[in-house]
């Protein structure tokens, strides 16, 4: 046992302010801004400051909740417009994030609000988990006793058994913003736990389905919101690359949205250029993975198709013609460093997958 | 109106299991939940699900040690059921495709859980019942053609023929405010237990003793109510559940003077003594004078003792918890717990296959008891229950529905009254108590009267102080008078369900003269088997609670001196 423990918490009660979006499908009214005072100790969490103001103020305030430890999923809102679980955030370390001293509550995004901070994740979360074929498709025949398999396999898909269904990073998806019918992060992670578990009969079919769905896995625009919005890392995005490497490289899926096409027209540039050649980058993506892909006619197709935007992105001086034509010119030094990661990465007898089940942190 | 062959009342992994089972079997099946499925309770249990699975393991020792843990008010038919099929259920679960840990042969890995003499306790992690409650939920998505789910819908009364059979329910859709009667050959109750009367408790805001309650008012007895399980390794401010997976693994109970207590009162299983056992000795230490931190209200669980990869990866959940709800690195340095309201071993009266005394009312899970927790539930027994006893009244209920015709009752008489009920709490006048005042004081006064250590002065003060509460809560108004996710006329009612959960507790608690399993009477402080091994039940009448007893099941292990 170690001698020195952490300080107790302050036990001293402080004033907090709550600023609720209220809505009540019954009004007929807008939905509007609901201010209450509470009185609690600031390690203590935001539900708890939500439900004192329900139980000492107004009870008419909807908040779906249960556990109070961070496993029911229930509590799903955005705090200071950032997704979060309400009983999983601390009242002090939310008012640093308030822009006017109040501590800000929202309904969760990209889902109807139903009353006050209750949405509807039926109409979108639960139907996009239900798009993935949500269920084990056992290998045959099903042994007497329990599937031998992989100890690390196990602990591997456990990352994403993990997901207590909050809905947080779908509310934060900006790709779902933009496309609703995108799958989504919640429900491609899901897709991982059945992909991923050694006992599944359905690995193929499940993977070529969802790369050859234009909202499937490369709808995802890898801009990590839903890696910093899930309150149980379960690295939905992290997820989603996977279902990626492992259709493209081990299943050799070739989809019809050219997604592992781009991917792979992207990495070769890099290694050969060291930043990306814009102009290479469509016609590789569309008309082969080499200096000839330009040639190709579904490369031509495309190049037409996306003048205008580089038109535009060249008046507005977001696009330097020459640059973007020709490519970045890097010192040899530098493209020496870029190629020596690429050679390392490379290298490794296994791809290196980030599970912090299995990595855990660092040993000390 | 909907009619179904069978109706489930809850979705934690009771009652999805049930549906499951029903279905299987052919019936026509719906399950109804006041929250979404995967919101359940039973999300929350932890450490894992025992069953004799190793090939040098025995489900009679499983049955023995779970005889032994229950103060020998277990019924030994009804262990010897689960403990056997115990191995065939766990496999099932596993083909279904609950990623169990694994050792090195690729087998599933086993922990060592309290008072069991071997390692028999399959997980995942420590988020157990999560992975086994949303496996199942996916298998009621791939099986959504055959079982219906009622998501959101608050059950507000059973429905009973005149012959006193059970023939359905009232419930609200949760969404709308709508009421609906739904006529079913048979009712499964499947809604947990009823922590929420206490304050604090593990148990999640929605665990309010409605299923409980439900079958109490219809007219069934409930049994051994006073059997309520204190966790040993609560966190002091929330009470928020440290798994036991934790001294499974190894971890250490520790006083203000450093000294691991639990020799003094188990010297051979040490922390690994069942609950109401370590609980106790906690209390012990605590009401001495040797707790630490502020008031010396708490105990030092020691993790540091486990090899930090091995905390990381198996339980990942409680170093999660001890960061973000206690502000403790549990791989570096103990944490404070202390016992907490976990779990109600009495509940609902059944048989083995989950019937109540009332005709086409089966009951499973923490709302029944069948007994096979009888004075203090094993760890890792309870998810075991549910699902056995889920699958059991879910077969038998479909069987029972093959062979009659579906009833015919007139509901519209109870859909109005039920209606009238609930338009009468939002009409309340402001003036009486706020519901939240009342339940505050509720679990407040059980958890000071109706703990681990209990007398008949302190149970008398519970008793009145719930009385009086019964009659506050008549009156108690609300806020809300709207109709969508009303969810302040819902607290009225879940409030009604505790104090009726309540005083079953503290009536049991009075009758039983005697100290067994979580019963620990200071002022009779022996277990005394002659005037004592038998259940306790009580039934509601027009006069008021009615006690009756019935004998306790001994099939092959004679009550005996408890030692761990």
């Amino acid at each position: 046992m170690s001698s020195t423990t952490s300080a107790p918490r302050s036990s001293v009660t402080q004033a907090f302010r709550l600023r609720l979006r209220r809505y009540d499908p019954e009004s007929g009214q807008a939905a509007y801004w609901d201010e209450h005072e509470i009185e609690l100790e600031g390690h203590r969490s935001v539900l708890e400051g939500i439900l004192q103001a329900k139980n000492r103020f107004d009870g008419s305030i909807g908040i779906r909740c249960s556990c109070r430890q961070a496993i029911c999923g229930s509590c799903g809102v955005r705090v200071n417009g950032e997704p979060a679980l309400a009983c999983h955030t601390h009242l002090d370390e939310a008012l640093l994030g308030a822009k006017d001293g109040v501590i800000e509550i929202e309904p969760m995004g990209n889902m109807p609000v139903i009353k006050d901070l209750i949405v509807d994740m039926d109409a979108v979360h639960w139907k996009k988990v239900q798009r993935v074929t949500p269920w084990l498709i056992g290998k045959q025949p099903v042994p007497e006793r329990e599937y031998i398999v992989d100890r690390e396999s196990m602990v591997d898909v456990t990352q994403t058994m993990a997901c207590i269904q909050c809905g947080a990073c779908v509310s934060d998806c900006l790709a779902m913003e933009v496309d609703p019918g995108f799958i989504g992060p919640a429900a491609l992670a899901k897709a991982y736990r059945f992909v991923g578990d050694p006992r599944d009969d359905a690995r193929h079919e499940r993977l070529n389905d969802l790369a050859q769905d234009p909202q499937g896995i490369y709808d995802c625009t890898h801009c990590f919101k839903c890696v910093q919005a899930c309150p149980k890392d379960v690295n939905p995005m992290g997820q989603i690359m996977r279902l990626r490497r492992i259709a493209g490289a081990d299943e050799k899926i070739v989809d019809i949205n050219n997604g592992h096409r781009h991917e792979e027209a992207l990495t070769t540039l890099i290694r050969d250029y060291g930043l990306l050649h814009e102009a290479e980058l469509i016609p590789r993506s569309y008309g082969g993975n080499s200096w000839f892909g330009k040639f190709h006619p579904a490369a031509g197709k495309e190049l037409l198709s996306s003048l205008p935007v580089a038109i535009r992105g060249i008046l507005r001086g977001k696009i330097n013609p020459k640059i973007a034509l020709l490519g970045h010119k890097l010192a040899k030094r530098d493209l020496d460093s870029v190629k020596r990661i690429y050679e390392r990465v490379e290298s490794k007898p296994e791809r290196y997958e980030l599970n912090l089940y299995i990595v855990g942190e660092d040993e000390s | 109106m909907p009619e179904h062959d069978v109706l489930i009342i809850g979705a934690g992994l009771a009652g999805q299991r049930a549906a499951l089972a029903a279905a299987q079997a052919g019936a026509s099946v719906a399950i109804m939940s006041k929250v979404h499925p995967v919101r359940s309770h039973s999300v929350a249990a932890a450490g894992g699900i025992n069953a004799a699975i190793s090939l040098d393991d025995d489900w009679r020792s499983h049955a023995y040690d779970t005889v032994k843990g229950s103060d020998f008010l277990g019924d030994q038919d009804a262990i010897e059921v689960m403990c056997s099929e115990a191995p065939g259920e766990v496999m099932h679960l596993e083909h279904m495709g609950v990623t169990f840990h694994r050792n090195d042969k690729g087998e599933m890995d086993l922990r060592a859980f309290g008072g069991a003499s071997m390692k028999r306790t399959a997980y995942v992690a420590d988020i157990t019942g999560q992975a086994l409650l949303h496996v199942l939920y996916e298998q009621l998505m791939k099986h959504h053609e055959q079982v219906e789910r009622y998501e959101e819908w608050f059950t507000t009364s059973l429905l009973m023929d005149e012959a006193g059979a059970s023939v359905g329910v009232i419930a609200r859709d949760v969404r709308s405010g709508r009421m609906e009667a739904f006529t079913a050959k048979n009712v499964i109750l499947a809604c947990g237990g009823a922590g929420q009367a206490y304050k604090p408790t593990t148990n999640g805001l929605i665990v309010t003793g409605d299923g409980i309650a439900l079958a109490y008012k219809a007219g069934a007895p409930l049994m051994d109510m006073e059997m309520v399980q204190y966790h040993p390794t609560c966190l002091v401010e929330s009470g928020i559940l440290i798994t036991e997976g934790a001294r499974g693994e190894g971890a250490h109970l520790l006083n203000a003077n450093g000294e691991r207590f639990m020799e003094k009162s188990a010297p051979n299983k040490m922390e690994l003594a069942s609950r109401d056992v370590v609980s106790r000795a906690e209390q012990i230490e605590i009401n001495e004078g040797r707790g630490v931190g502020p008031n010396g209200a708490g105990i030092y669980l020691d993790v540091t003792v486990v090899p930090r990869k091995r905390t990381l990866e198996a339980l990942r959940e409680i170093v999660n918890l001890g960061r973000d709800f206690a502000g403790v690195d549990i791989t570096r340095e103990p944490i404070m717990i202390r016992p907490g309201q976990h779990y109600i071993m009495g509940g609902v009266k059944t048989d083995i296959d989950g019937r109540t005394p009332i005709e086409g009312l089966y009951a499973a899970g923490e709302v029944a008891c069948v007994s096979v927790h009888g004075g203090n539930r094993l760890g890792a027994n309870s998810l075991l229950d549910t699902l056995i006893f889920g699958r059991r009244a879910g077969e038998h209920a479909a069987a029972r529905s093959a062979s009659m015709p579906m009833p015919q009752v007139d509901t519209i008489s109870r859909l109005k009254e039920d209606e009238g009920s609930i338009a009468a709490i939002v009409a309340r006048e402001k003036g009486g108590r706020r519901v939240s005042e009342i339940k505050d004081e509720l679990g407040e006064t059980m958890n000071r009267y109706a703990a681990v250590f209990r007398d008949e002065q302190r149970l008398q003060s519970a008793r009145e102080v719930v009385a009086r509460l019964k009659e506050e809560a008549k009156s108690a108004y609300i806020d809300d008078r709207g109709t969508v996710f009303n969810q302040d006329v819902l607290g009225a009612l879940e409030l009604s369900y505790m104090l009726d959960c309540a005083e079953a507790i503290v009536l049991g608690a009075i009758e039983r003269k005697e100290s067994r399993g979580a019963q620990f009477r200071t002022d009779y402080p022996q277990r005394d088997d002659e005037n004592w091994l038998k259940h306790i039940n009580i039934t509601a009448t027009a006069d008021g609670p009615q006690l009756s007893y019935s004998p306790v099941t001994i099939t092959q292990w004679e009550p005996e001196e408890r030692k761990y």
